[in-house]
């Protein structure tokens, strides 16, 4: 087959991150320390990501990578090889086709299922870093339940910009217990985190897994007299006309001409191909 | 020890450790993500005494860095061998293990298992049950990972209503029995059957 072990990682690694991943199912939203090790990637590029990856999968599993939503990028490309030549696993562009799905800073657009895994690729999983750079001080504030520096965080936007302006990283409260960094995904996803699927976060250069188990409250964080609000661009998609879609906002030349594309490659696919069309959409094809 | 013991002793692990760990690994993270819902596991051999289903999880989870408590309904110089030699992890007091194996009766008394501390509560032991079957559901169980409730056989109610009074902090359970195991976090929320 290959010089591999099944997946890249040793076994007693795997085990490592196992315990860890089950430990974080039985605390949802607390970050569990683990041994991170080097993987052959620049921390970056989804080091957290791969290795909870490789400590889940098995070989009868369909793997899709997306990077931002879509699968073509280097990122996504790069990962999706690697599992490819060291795990010999099925891969995939099409979301309801995949068993596990490692993303990068998106959720996908189709509703997933029981039967998926979604893994995201963390930078910075302890969402009160820049408030506290120092880990003794915000485990405490963890276990302390105290969270008040975030919300002063979030009235400070509203008094400076007169509306809560954190547009991705939008930190939520599991199960109203942890506030958790839902890694930096556009604050349009969150809402999508209370879903049928496990969610794993691995993230490997800040040494940290954790995990929301299927069904569990993900609440975003908010005041009463403003409330949270998933926001996109004011725009449908310009290729396959979707209006429900997160958009990427394109510059095509120089006059200031631009487009709005589905961020979610596959969702904007498959529903040109169900015959849909935008703005550009005939061009484009 | 007599050729017998030592020759059961080497017998019995995963015949192809990364791909039966990966499907063991499935099992056991589909359980405690879904807690109530039984699911299957297999790949060991155990010796006398204990479940395919433990023997598994064992071979999935334990290495030289974990301590395991076995309780005395279980610990048996074959079980010792078996698990030196497939993992390599050393057995420990009750008090200090990571993962301790058992029948319900004989892992009390709970409070003696770590439960983590407040700013690390993962550093908390998982408990092995070892139960007769899941057929009679006689608990209801809310919380993460159950979209409405689901129904569990458990050995008693009190015990795991006072351990998700702990949370965070907390011991873990997996229950198993023939080739298919369960989990409950401490997590969930227990009530009797109605």
């Amino acid at each position: 087959m290959n010089d591999y072990n099944f997946a890249y990682l040793d076994e007693q690694t795997k085990r490592m991150i196992r315990r860890a991943i089950l430990k974080g199912l039985a605390v949802p939203g607390y970050q569990v320390p683990f041994a991170s090790r080097e993987m052959p990637m620049p921390y970056g590029w989804g080091t957290g990501g791969v290795q909870v990856s490789a400590a889940a999968l098995t070989p009868d599993d369909t793997l899709k990578v997306i990077d931002q939503g879509a699968d073509d990028t280097t990122n996504a490309v790069s990962i999706r090889k690697f599992f490819e030549k060291t795990a010999g696993v099925e891969t995939t562009e099409e979301t309801e086709k995949a068993s596990v799905i490692q993303t990068r800073h998106r959720i996908p657009e189709a509703e997933l299922t029981e039967d998926q895994i979604l893994v995201y690729q963390v930078p910075i999983p302890e969402p009160l870093r820049f408030l506290e750079p120092r880990e003794t001080e915000t485990r405490k504030m963890h276990a302390l339940q105290e969270y008040g520096l975030m919300h002063v965080k979030l009235y400070e936007d509203i008094s400076q910009h007169g509306a809560i302006a954190t547009a991705y990283a939008y930190p939520v409260k599991v199960e109203g217990r942890y506030v958790m960094d839902p890694s930096p995904i556009p604050k349009f996803d969150n809402p999508k985190m209370e879903m049928a699927a496990i969610q794993l976060f691995g993230a490997g250069r800040e040494q940290r897994i954790y995990a929301v188990p299927p069904y569990t409250q993900v609440v975003p964080l908010d005041f009463e007299d403003y409330p949270f609000e998933a926001g996109k661009a004011d725009h449908a998609c310009d290729l396959c006309g979707a209006e429900d879609s997160y958009l990427d906002e394109v510059i095509l030349d120089d006059a200031g001409n631009r487009m709005f594309v589905c961020s979610d490659t596959d969702y904007c696919r498959s529903r040109r191909e169900a015959g849909h069309s935008g703005r550009l959409g005939e061009e484009a094809a | 020890m007599s050729l017998q013991t030592q020759s059961s002793v080497y017998a019995g692990g995963f015949s192809n450790p990364p791909v039966a760990a990966a499907h063991a690994f499935r099992a056991a993270m589909n359980a405690m993500a879904r807690p109530g819902q039984v699911q299957d596991i297999s790949g060991a051999t155990p010796p006398e005494g204990i479940s395919v289903a433990a023997a598994s999880l064992l071979l999935t989870l334990c290495d030289p860095e974990t301590g395991v408590y076995l309780a005395p309904d279980v610990n048996s110089e074959a079980l010792r061998g078996w698990l030196a030699f497939h993992t390599g992890a050393p057995i420990s007091a009750a008090e200090q293990a990571d993962f301790a194996l058992g029948g319900w009766d004989a892992l009390m008394p709970l409070d003696c298992f770590r439960t983590g501390t407040p700013e690390y509560p993962d550093r908390s032991a998982t408990l092995i049950v070892e139960v007769p079957s899941f057929e009679a559901p006689n608990a209801v169980l809310s919380g993460p990972g159950i979209k409405d409730t689901a129904r569990m056989q458990l050995p008693e109610l009190a015990a795991f209503q006072n351990n998700a009074v702990l949370y965070p902090l907390g011991v873990d359970f997996f229950f198993t029995a023939g080739s298919q195991l369960a989990a409950l976090p401490r997590s969930s929320q227990v009530a009797a059957e109605v």
